[in-house]
This record gives C-alpha cells, structure tokens and sequence, in this order.
C-alpha cells in the first residue's frame, strides 16, 4: 500500500524548501508531492508541525563488522543511525579483515542487506591492510559497491605513497577521504598538545600534526586532479587551507564531527574521561570556533560522526591505554539543530545541505530529493522535541558517547529507507 | 579526612596553610625516626597497599618504611606479578584490593590519571605514589619539606628547575606546590624537555640557558636524565647536555653563596651534575630529600588515614 506523509514541512535546499507538502510514496519511490493530496489506497501519517528533509547521510562511520562484534555490528549501528536519523551511512574499512578487497566489500553489502536498518555505502581502504605499502584493488572493490577510499583511522605516511594511490584510483571517479595525521610528529599523542596535555601529563598531539597532511593532500590533489575530501577536520588553520585550496578551484571538499564544533579540550580534567579521547583530539575553543564560521560560510562541505563504538571495558581503564572514538550518531543531528539551527547560527536548508546533500555529492551517490521520481530516503524531525543523550540508554552496542547527558531540542522521529518505515515515532522497527 | 581531603592526589587542591600543616606534621614526625624505637602506634589495625604497578624501589621503600613507623599493616603488590600483567583491568584489580577490607591504597603506575580511577573503584584512601607523566604530589611535599628546613621561608624564594620537564611526573606536583607556598619558579632545559604551555603547571620563566638564570636561584633543582632512552632522544648527547646544564664546580662561582642544590633520585653523576657538586657539604641536600621523604609521608597517611576517627568508630 501506497504511504502518504501529511502536512510535512518540507526542507530540501535543492527542491521546495520552505512550503508544507504531501509527500506519496509507493514501493522505493517518491510518486507524487503536493497540497492535499488524496489519501485513498494509502496509509497516511501526520506530520504537522514536523520537518520533513531528504535522508540523512553519515559519511563517516565505524560499523565495526567484520571483526570488532563486540565493539558493534552492523546491525547494531545502523539501528543506532537510524534512530539517529540516517537513512544512510558511509562504512569505514578499518575492519578484520581490512576492507581492503571486494570480497569483503561484498560481505559488508550482504550482511546490510540481511541485518540493516538503513542503507551501507561501504568505503573502501586505499593500501592493502592499511599499511600503506601497497595500493589495495580499488577495481574489484569499486566493481562490488564500494564508494570511496580511504586509510581511515591512520593516513597514509608517505607522501609518495599518497600520490601513486591518488593517481591509481582517479580513473575510478571515487574521492578520497583522508585522514590526516603525521605520525612522526604526533607519535603517542593523547590529548591536543598545549594547555590540558600540559596540565594532564599527557603526550601532546599537536596541531601541526594534523595541518601538515592537509597541506600535503591538497598538495597532490593539484597534483593528481584526484577528488580530496578532508575527514573530520579539527583545527582552525587546517579548515583555512582547504578554504584557499576550494579558492584556488582545487577538488577539495571537508567534513566536520558534532565533537570537534561543539566540544573543546576545556572539557577534560583531572578525571580522565576516556569518552573525551579522540582522534583527531578535541581541540581549543578558537578551534571549535572557526570550524562553526566554516559550517556557515560554506567552507565545511558535510557534518559526519565518526561514530566509534567501543566495548565498555576497553573504554573503562587508563586514558593512555583506552581506544580513540566516541559515538554520535544518535545525538548528531539533536546536536546540530540544538545548536547551530536553534541559535540561528544556520537554517535548515544549510542543514540539510551538510548532512545529506553534500554527503552524497561527495560520495558520488544519486541525489535524494523531495521530487517526484526520488528515491524515498526521507527523514522526519521534530523541531520541539526535548531529551537528554543517553538518557534511555542507546541503540549503539556501545555507550562511549561524549556527549552522554547534554540536553538537546530536536530529533528525529521517522525514518524512510527506500520507502520503508524503519523508525516510526522514535521507535526503530 | 584531613579538613575536606579524602585523597592527595592532586596537589593543586591543598592550600598553603594545608600544605604547611603537613610540613609541620612531618616535623614532628622527623623526632621519632631518630629514637631508638622508631615506631608509634598512630595506624594500628590500618590496612595500607602499596599498589605498585611499574618499578619503584625508593619511592616503595620511602612509604612502606613510613607506613611500618605508624603501626600500619602494609601490603606490597605490584611488581612483575601484577594482575594487570595477567590482562586484568586496573579497575578489577582495585576491586579484588578492595575485598580484602583495606582503608589505603598507594598507587604509583605509569598512566598518568590511574590514582583517579582507583579513587573511583573504590572506598579507600588513595594517595598518588607517582602516575605517567603527570603526577608525583609526596615528592613535592618532600621537596618542600627540604627547602623548607634551609630556606625557612617560601615567599619570594627562586626556584630553577633544571631538565626533563617536559616529561616529569616530578615537576606536575612541585611546579604547583611551590606556587601555592609563594616561590617564583624557572624552568631551564632544551627545548626538546619543555613542555608544550610550562605557564600552566605555574613556572614564571622559561630559560634554556642555564648560566643566565643561576645566579638569580636560591634553589637549584636538578632533574633526572633518563639514560636509558636514547632513541628518539631529546638531545645529541650525555656530553653536550652535561655540558650546557650540567651542575659543575666550574658553575658554582655563578651560584649564590647559600643557594642549595636539590635532586629527586636517583642521581647520575656526570649528568646532572659532578660529583662535587653532588656531595657538595653546604648545597647538597640530596640525602636529607630522602629522610623527608619518610617523615612527610609518615604526615600525609597519619593525616588522611588518622584525623577525627583515629581510634575506634562509635
């Protein structure tokens, strides 16, 4: 049967934003949208005084299966996405084994098929294991779904090694998400070297360490013509060097996590809380600070997670011993709208751009709109609602969330995956 | 309890009149290691632990000897035969400690923050016997103790700190120590063994020379060089360090006639200094750091372990 949301306020920069519609949906597809439509043969539900923007995509996102289990699954986290409000994540390959060959890739696809709540675009690595040695089959990978590259989780180090990568994989049209991390300068880097790595006794993970591969990677995107796209960027000079290289007309697009805008160093103290520890690190409040301008002025390109699930007993010891990574994809988009949209820093349609326009683009996927002929991948928000992180627990395996007990306006209610209901009223079905 | 002070942990959270009780304290305590019986029954029936989970002989040595001296029953554990050796968790270990009824654990560990998250899992007093790189408070108190007795007054006084400050567990705790007591503090050393925001621990002056700042200091406080770690070293070499912050007897005319010369052990000679300077019968205060040591840990554990209820509970 035919779906019907009713009286939906409709957000979707590239459609009508602004105007309250009735959206139809039959089988995947968005089939007809408009003022009062007829509800006969369909079931209808009521969205009064309730967004309704394409599906949301987190670009960045560990789903922890094959390999981690304990950490999360995919079953796990995409029911935490979507009670997040995703329809979509981008899978990070830094599985066991590595995503590093189709194979793989196709495991990720047919667990998401049998077990997921929302859709698996799976990224493949760049190097064989991760390692950076040697270029990983980014044919085959491409030729069983995946969407992009990257060596997430630590960068690849060598400048040459970059490169051959970069212009191996350009013929496959995909970008590569790098993550940006020297590891000769950053070493055992704990904490944002400065103030609190002082204070806390921990070795410092400076700044540089991070702005120094930016500058790199921009660098050979020049040079390759390959797509660059910055992960979770985190200081304010990085974001200045991909704000001069999107000047200069470079391929060059960059996300930022809800930790690393709304979230500072200031946070941590002499409690050592492991939920606190990231990687990159969470920064200083200019940081925090520029990154917000970039969220406004258009220089930040996607807001994503890097939801990292960890078992509780990894996270509950020594900070210097504990795993990088806190969750957030059940809090993202509260987080978001609590304090960028409420605040007027941003609209909506800016949000929507970040979180599920560009997230697209970037990963080169077909364009979800509020259209006739769409994909029905839609999310629905209450602007209103009020509730508190972590407060009835998390769909999340994990419970490392930084943000555990913030207080947040706004969240999703329904979720539309390919015209299925897979959140209905907060509740994930 | 000593005033609102479950644990000492971090140093910063004790005042100057707190710090001087101790000091105090620790003075009185000085009279019964040099009896002939050199034991009082202050902590008797108290469970003390002495949770040592890197290497450490003086510091454990230092405390247990403390602990014997009040009346305490101790427990040493730690060492290769750790449970956290064996994959337990810091926290289930503190756990198991904990089942034994205990009322104090001593934590050194080398993760900075560990003597928080035993004070977490679990009801005894903890005091930090050195963690990481960040902490060391009853060295401080030690260090404080010594200056004290040959300086008498804190205010004012100058204090240079000399070496790897960058990764010293020593400088977390006496950097802010002495600022609370009203001494100016100078950090000399490479800038390879400075730490990244030195202002935060409390240091007013950031120097790599050594000769320019010697003849301001009534204190010289001499770091210990690690030898052992060479690769990814700090420095070119044991000669050239020794060379620029070296104590020698080629320096000593640039010292204040009355400044003293402080080191927390153990000592390289050759590095850090010569062995005149080291021995020196005027400066050198490196043995009495020792002694103190005894004396202000046998205040801090009759403080924190003793106070309202030392004796029995209603």
């Amino acid at each position: 049967m035919a779906l019907l949301l009713k009286n939906g306020h409709v957000v979707d920069p590239q459609t009508h934003t602004g105007m309250r519609f009735d959206v139809k949906i039959d089988g995947d597809t968005i089939v007809e949208v408009g003022e009062n439509l007829s509800s006969d043969g369909c079931e209808a539900i009521d969205l009064a005084g309730k967004y309704l923007v394409p599906g949301l995509v987190d670009m960045h996102v560990h789903l922890r299966e094959p390999g981690y289990e304990h950490k999360g699954t995919i079953e796990s986290e995409t029911r935490a996405a979507v009670k997040g409000g995703f329809t979509g994540v981008c899978s990070m390959p830094n599985t066991d084994p590595v995503t590093d060959n189709g194979t793989v890739v196709e495991y990720v696809k047919s667990v998401a098929a049998r077990e997921g709540h929302c859709h698996v675009y799976p990224a493949g690595a760049c190097s064989k294991g991760l390692k950076g040695e040697i270029i990983a089959e980014m044919g085959d990978m491409v030729a069983h779904g995946a969407v992009a590259f990257t060596d997430d989780g630590r960068g690849i180090q060598g400048a040459g090694m970059m490169r051959r990568c970069m212009d191996y994989g350009k013929m496959f049209n995909k970008t590569f998400l790098s993550h940006c991390q020297d590891e000769d300068l950053v070493g055992d880097g704990q904490v944002n070297e400065g103030v609190v790595s002082t204070r806390l006794g921990l070795l410092g993970w400076p700044a540089e360490g991070e702005e120094l591969q930016i500058a790199r990677d921009i660098a050979l995107a020049r040079l390759t013509g390959a797509k660059l796209h910055i992960q979770h960027i985190s200081t304010a000079r990085g974001l200045e060097l991909v704000r001069a290289a999107k000047a200069e007309g470079l391929p060059v697009t960059c996300e930022v996590t809800p930790h690393h805008l709304f979230l500072t160093e200031d946070a941590l103290d002499g409690t050592y809380d492991t939920r606190l520890k990231m990687n990159p690190p969470l920064r200083t409040a200019a940081d925090a600070e520029a990154l917000i301008q970039g969220v406004i002025d258009g220089t930040v390109d996607a807001i994503a997670t890097d939801h990292a699930p960890h078992a509780e007993w990894e996270k509950a010891r020594e900070f210097e011993l504990a795993p990088f990574g806190t969750t957030g994809i059940e809090c993202a988009l509260g987080l978001v709208l609590t304090n960028l949209v409420k605040t007027e820093k941003i609209d909506l349609g800016r949000m929507v751009e970040l979180m599920a326009v560009k997230p697209r683009e970037i990963l080169g996927l077909d364009p979800v709109k509020v259209e006739v002929g769409s994909i029905a991948d839609l999310t629905i928000i209450d602007p209103e609602a009020t509730w508190t992180v972590g407060a009835e627990g998390y769909e999340s395996k994990a419970v490392n969330c930084a943000f555990e007990g913030t207080e947040l306006t706004g969240c999703a209610t329904d979720v539309f995956v390919a015209g299925v209901r897979k959140l209905a009223d907060g509740v994930v079905c | 309890m000593f005033n609102n002070h479950k644990h000492l942990i971090d140093i910063s959270e004790y005042s100057d009149s707190e710090l001087m009780t101790i000091l105090t304290t620790a003075k009185a305590f000085s009279s019964v290691n040099e009896r002939a019986i050199k034991k009082v029954p202050t902590l008797k029936g108290k469970t003390i632990v002495n949770m040592f989970n890197e290497p450490s002989t003086r510091t454990r040595s230092s405390f247990e000897l403390a602990e014997k001296r009040l009346s305490a029953d101790t427990l040493n554990f730690g060492g290769s035969s750790t449970s956290t050796v064996k994959g337990e968790s810091l926290i289930d270990t503190v756990m198991t400690l904990d089942a034994y009824k205990i009322d104090c654990i001593v934590v050194r560990d080398k993760h900075a923050g560990a003597p928080y998250i035993v004070s977490q899992a679990s009801p005894a007093v903890v005091i930090d016997a050195g963690d990481g790189k960040h902490g060391h408070p009853t060295q401080a108190l030690l260090d404080l103790y010594s200056i004290w007795e040959r300086k008498q007054d804190f205010n004012g006084l100058k204090v240079g700190i000399v070496g790897d400050i960058a990764h010293s567990r020593v400088c977390g705790s006496l950097i802010p120590a002495l600022k609370i007591m009203g001494a100016e503090v100078t950090v000399v050393a490479p800038g390879t063994l400075i730490p990244a925001a030195p202002e935060v621990l409390g240091a007013d002056l950031v120097s790599y020379c050594l000769d320019d700042v010697l003849p301001e200091l009534d204190v010289v406080y001499m770091l210990r060089i690690q030898r052992e770690r060479l690769e990814g070293a700090p420095f070119p070499s044991l000669r050239e360090y020794h060379e620029l912050f070296g104590l020698t007897k080629k320096r000593e005319k640039l010292m204040k006639p009355d400044a003293i010369i402080c080191h927390p052990g153990p000592i390289n000679r050759g590095v850090e200094f010569d062995s005149y300077m080291a021995d020196h019968p005027e400066r050198s205060v490196i043995l009495d750091q020792v002694y103190a040591g005894i004396c202000v840990r046998m205040a801090a554990l009759y403080l924190l372990l003793g106070g309202a209820d030392n004796g029995l509970a209603a």
